[in-house]
């Protein structure tokens, strides 16, 4: 088991009232697996990324339960401890490729930037790895792009740029925190195909948070289904899509616009 | 790709003239600018003395070359210090905020209330007149205004997706401010830098008017205005002269820095 988290709760102090945001989550993430968290905005899906991630601001939240991973409580660490994880062990996808790269900065710096900072590598061994990364994230002509600076690529390729600079330091772990929502949806699909292909050729577990349950059926083979902070339903992504046992999961899977659907909204005149 | 502007094309033509014009007098002179002749005392211009002479009799046309030079030397300088200092004291307060950032620009407010030449005039009477003294005292009085200019920019970046990612893969803070933030801050500080390159001529030439410039032996744009204030009408031309090389190195630069604005808005 790579990563269990028991009786996760986060509470968020900096609004007027104390705000529950998670509440008693407890998931586990076996090695090589791909794992989706579905919920709506404010379910508490990302924070539960960022606090496993050491990402919440100790000033504003408490964290309390447990996430061991490999053998460690990441929330008993020390700032300090956790720095030998953040970027190196675990890595994390944003949801905005644009926002998220330096536009000041080529490609192929900010994909060897983790390196440079987490390992003694050579320019030469950096540059290697990096290429490396980038055709795991199916970039074409990684060489050329390593050269190239953010705004000469298109969103899709940006965030296949995020994935690579993710995997340059090969985390065990990676967070993909909507990482395909900005995308339209054709992209989108050869993202989620990429994805799985490096979850198989590299083994690496991937913690996939999205609001849309059909990227993460796509994807993932287990699936946890988050609202108002606690876990409604968890099982096989198959069938909590074909046969949901909460009103929650039906309420989402009803929510997806379908052909069908569309046609009986023409009819009814909207 | 956008075409060249008219600012632009406008401007890098008068700049280039300009520096070719102070480049020149600092090598050549038609006549020694501080040489007096009594002969040619309010003298106007001639083919001898194509901008006239001033009354001391000194030719105006290597006064203006020479004081050029002087007035762009004082200013790059001057323009140096308050950018330098401005530019880590702004990243330091913008990038971390806090106390720091605080106390610190209530001291920039400070000195921004203060008329800057009163403060110029204060500092020149305690240190004493001189090159020198002139850079360093408008050197000081130029950093609150690039400390606010790069501090904004850096409060804008630190929230970007980018900076917050790399903070998470623990980039240092160093790397941080001067690699992942600074590149990004350059239109808006270039622009910044021209503004405060034209204030810094204007600012010389005001204090050498005043007589709290560079020393009397010191051919400058300024001085010259002042020299020339006594005999402005019977003697046009040795305030006209000086005055026109001001406000064409001025307008060339300024043109510049609306062509770079241009760029990013």
């Amino acid at each position: 088991m790579l990563l269990n988290v028991e009786d996760l709760s986060v509470v968020f102090h900096d609004v007027q009232t104390p705000l529950p945001a998670v509440k008693d989550v407890s998931f586990c993430l076996e090695d090589g697996e791909i794992l989706g968290i579905v919920g709506e905005s404010g379910s508490g899906k990302s924070t539960v990324a960022h606090a496993i991630m050491g990402l919440l601001d100790p000033g504003s939240s408490q964290v309390t339960g447990r996430a061991i991973f490999g053998g460690t409580d990441l929330l008993a660490l020390t700032p300090e401890a956790l720095r030998r994880y953040q970027g190196k062990e675990i890595s994390i996808i944003f949801q905005d490729p644009m926002t998220s790269l330096n536009p000041t900065m080529t490609v192929g710096a900010q994909v060897e930037e983790t390196l440079r900072i987490h390992t003694g590598m050579s320019r030469a061994e950096r540059k290697r790895r990096a290429l490396e990364a980038m055709t795991l994230a199916e970039l074409d002509e990684p060489e050329r792009l390593y050269r190239c600076y953010p705004h000469q690529l298109s969103g899709g390729m940006r965030q296949r740029v995020m994935i690579a600079s993710a995997l340059a330091s090969r985390p065990r772990l990676l967070i993909a925190d909507e990482p395909t929502t900005a995308l339209d949806v054709t992209i989108q699909a050869e993202l989620l195909r990429t994805l799985g292909e490096i979850n198989r050729r590299e083994g690496v577990s991937i913690l996939f948070i999205s609001h849309d349950l059909g990227v993460i059926r796509r994807l993932c083979r287990r699936v946890i289904v988050m609202q108002g902070g606690q876990i409604v339903e968890q099982g096989d992504a198959e069938a909590v899509f074909t046969h949901p046992q909460e009103d929650y999961t039906r309420q989402i899977i009803a929510s997806r616009p379908t052909r069908r659907k569309r046609r009986g909204g023409n009819a009814d005149g909207g | 790709m956008k075409k060249r502007s008219w600012y632009f094309t406008c401007g890098m033509g008068l700049t280039a003239f300009m520096l070719l014009y102070i480049v020149v007098g600092f090598f050549w002179t038609p006549c020694d600018p501080t040489a007096l002749s009594s002969a040619d005392k309010l003298a106007a211009p001639s083919a001898a003395h194509i901008f006239g002479c001033d009354h001391l009799g000194r030719d105006v046309f290597s006064r203006t070359l020479a004081g050029a030079g002087t007035t762009l030397v004082i200013a790059l300088a001057v323009v140096a210090v308050g950018f330098v200092f401005g530019l880590i004291i702004g990243a330091l307060c913008g990038y971390y905020g806090g106390v720091l950032d605080s106390v610190v620009m209530r001291l920039c407010d400070a000195i921004t209330a203060f008329p800057s030449i009163l403060l110029a005039m204060v500092v020149i009477a305690i240190t004493g007149a001189g090159t020198y003294n002139v850079i360093a005292a408008l050197g000081v009085l130029f950093i609150p205004s690039f400390a606010r200019l790069t501090r904004g920019e850096f409060i804008k970046y630190r929230e970007r997706d980018f900076v917050k990612a790399a903070k998470l893969a623990h980039v240092s803070d160093l790397r941080i401010l001067f690699v992942h933030i600074l590149p990004n801050t350059w239109p808006v500080l270039l622009s910044g830098l021209t503004i405060g390159f034209n204030n810094a001529v204007l600012s010389e030439a005001s204090m050498s008017f005043l007589g709290i410039g560079v020393g009397p032996s010191e051919a400058s744009l300024g001085r010259m205005l002042s020299e020339g204030q006594s005999v402005l009408l019977s003697a046009p031309w040795c305030t006209f002269f000086p005055a026109l090389v001001i406000i064409l190195l001025v307008l060339g630069v300024g043109l510049l820095g609306e062509a770079a604005r241009e760029r990013i808005g």
